[in-house]
């Protein structure tokens, strides 16, 4: 009877899940009266906004993830090793971004940032990119920081610094042949989740101006019926792949075979 | 002047002194232990040489250098810690040659010096394997050939041994003098095994609350124990309090039974100690004191038989060699014992 129960609860629960997707699927594969047809797909692949937006937004994703792995990294290792009491606070600073919405960190940065500002970064593309990097990076501060603290916690970071320094390695030398492989899987976890965030954000790009596939998800579906559906289930499965990713990298990396 | 002098350390965490004023000079080859228990100031002491802590005062010098002006990766000093610290996205060969990279050895050096550690240490054919497919002996080994391959001036071992079972232990520390005195490189050995410090060492240092109690061979240290820490933390003693009758002669009274040591005494009281191998069942030449007890505990230790007999007040511990025709005396029966007096030792503070 229990289990029973227990198969009812999980059966319940997939069809929560899965049947808005099989929905989306299928309306996205109706475009043609009758029949399924890979129309709105090909519709949305063809339009060269697709291909702009898109690959600009796999860009700053790259760039956020290489950005957010320098600052994470260092500042969760040197907390672990050296300021062990101030992790408490580090992680509430990072966990803030989960409180603040995205809007009000956009307009704090068009107000501190703007070009009758000190500091003028919208006032030139390469500004406005870089701040645009700089809200992906704490729109993904929480998942970072967190991947990459437990990864740390699954190793000696004391010893391990110690006997690399006993070795003769310096601090970039430890972060970068000791430390930053053995938490790899951690990062790269962190570095997919914020892939995932950076491909549909919109808030900070829209109100930045900036030609990123999220304003493009949302005028598509402003305007159009079956291509926004086709572009949702694109999205799906960029996200599901980067979560196949982490798996895999998880699965294929040798020296965390003994942990599993 | 020693090739690592250790002059006036201490070291204090806030109010609490954890090591005080610790002078010590190191021989080039030799092999020292601090021997203590935990809390002692060892593992402080052993880390301040290593650079990871900073000394509150005193001074390092290795061949004449200061020390505490360099950072620990500045100090060419190799280090082996209790959790073998193997970096394990690295292979053993990897590991080992980790310190000849970071220095900037070219490669055909490198996989030269590695495979000769790894020929020292009887693991040639590991190279390829990961720190978690070996046996914590085999990581313990790897991690002393990947602290030697870069040819450190001074080794350090703190309690390398301590996360092994007894048998790999008592292989391993073997191995570990062996390969010293091979490259006679000089060592410091942190432990709380009082066997291990006397089986590897030239010297011991016995810690006690962050002072050196007492620094010497590991003779000395057994045979002579300069305070009563010393005495009762390394080996088995059995302490007695006596009347000094004699300060000149050395003769004295211990719970009635006189015994003259044949050496001068302090006026008053004094403490002797007898350890258990001291001390004979019935009637030895040589072993002119004799008392009487009675047996109030027997521990079978397989080739020794340790026994504790009630003499007086004192309770004293002897050995006897199992005899497999003979059984040990029962607890409760009657038994004489014998000691020579000069094996008495005087115990300070």
């Amino acid at each position: 009877m229990k289990r029973l129960f227990a198969w009812l609860m999980l059966a319940f629960g997939m069809a929560y899940f899965i049947l808005p997707l099989v929905g989306l699927t299928e309306f996205s594969l109706s475009m043609r009266r009758g029949e399924y047809s890979f129309d709105a797909y090909r519709a949305v692949l063809a339009d060269p906004r697709f291909r702009d937006t898109f690959s600009y937004s796999v860009v700053m994703a790259l760039v956020t993830i290489a950005f957010g792995i320098l600052l994470v990294v260092p500042t969760a290792y040197w907390v672990r090793l050296k300021l062990p009491g101030l992790r408490p606070y580090v992680e509430f600073v990072t966990l803030l971004p989960l409180v603040i919405p995205a809007i009000v960190i956009v307009f704090g940065y068009i107000r501190l940032y703007n070009t009758s500002s000190w500091l003028p970064l919208t006032g030139t593309t390469t500004g406005t990119n870089l701040l645009l990097m700089f809200g992906y990076a704490t729109l993904s501060l929480p998942y970072m920081y967190r991947a990459v603290d437990t990864g740390l916690r699954t190793i000696d970071v004391a010893t391990l610094t110690e006997a690399a320094q006993s070795l003769g390695a310096g601090w970039v030398t430890i972060l970068a042949r000791v430390i930053l492989p053995n938490v790899l899987v951690a990062v790269l976890s962190g570095a997919f989740l914020t892939f995932a965030i950076v491909i549909g954000e919109f808030t900070l790009a829209a109100l930045l101006n900036r030609p990123a596939f999220g304003p493009y998800l949302q005028l598509m579906g402003a305007n159009r019926a079956y291509e926004p559906m086709a572009l949702a289930v694109i999205a799906f499965g960029i996200t599901w792949a980067c979560m196949g990713l982490i798996q895999l990298v998880t699965r294929f990396s040798k020296h965390t075979k003994a942990a599993r | 002047m020693a090739f690592l002098d250790i002059e006036h350390l201490e070291k204090s965490y806030g109010p609490t002194k954890v090591v005080k004023d610790f002078n010590l000079g190191v021989e080039k080859g030799e092999f020292v232990s601090f021997l203590g228990p935990s809390g002692c100031g060892k593992t402080t002491t052993l880390r301040m040489v290593a650079g990871f802590e900073t000394p509150s005062q005193g001074a390092i010098l290795i061949d004449g250098k200061d020390m505490l002006r360099l950072r620990p990766n500045q100090r060419n000093i190799g280090m082996v810690f209790q959790s073998y610290a193997l970096f394990p996205n690295l292979t053993v060969a990897q590991n080992v040659a980790f310190g000849l990279r970071v220095a900037g050895a070219d490669k055909g050096m490198v996989a030269e010096r590695v495979a000769e550690m790894l020929e020292t240490i009887g693991l040639p054919d590991l190279g390829n394997r990961y720190p978690f497919q070996l046996s914590g002996g085999q990581q313990q080994r790897v991690a002393l050939a990947r602290a030697l391959a870069v040819r450190p001036k001074v080794l350090l071992l703190d309690e390398p041994l301590s996360a092994l079972d007894a048998k790999i232990r008592v292989s391993l520390r073997g191995e570990i003098r062996a390969i010293q005195q091979k490259l006679g490189i000089t060592t410091i050995y942190v432990t709380h095994d009082q066997e291990e410090a006397l089986s590897m060492s030239d010297r011991i240092v016995v810690m006690h609350q962050g002072i050196a109690d007492q620094v010497g061979t590991p003779f000395e240290i057994y045979n002579r124990p300069a305070t009563r820490f010393v005495a009762n933390f390394v080996g088995t003693l059995t302490l007695l309090e006596a009347e000094v009758l004699d300060p000149a002669s050395g003769r004295v009274s211990i719970g009635g039974t006189e015994a003259t040591l044949g050496r001068a005494l302090p006026k008053g009281s004094v403490t002797l100690a007898v350890r258990p191998e001291m001390v004979s069942l019935g009637t030895a030449p040589g072993r002119e004191t004799e008392v009487t007890g009675r047996i109030v505990d027997v521990d079978f230790l397989g080739s020794v038989i340790r026994l504790r007999a009630q003499i007086g007040d004192a309770v004293l511990a002897f050995d006897t060699f199992n005899d497999s025709h003979a059984n040990p005396p029962k607890v409760g029966s009657e038994v004489t014992l014998s000691l020579a007096a000069r094996d008495l030792l005087l115990i300070g503070e």
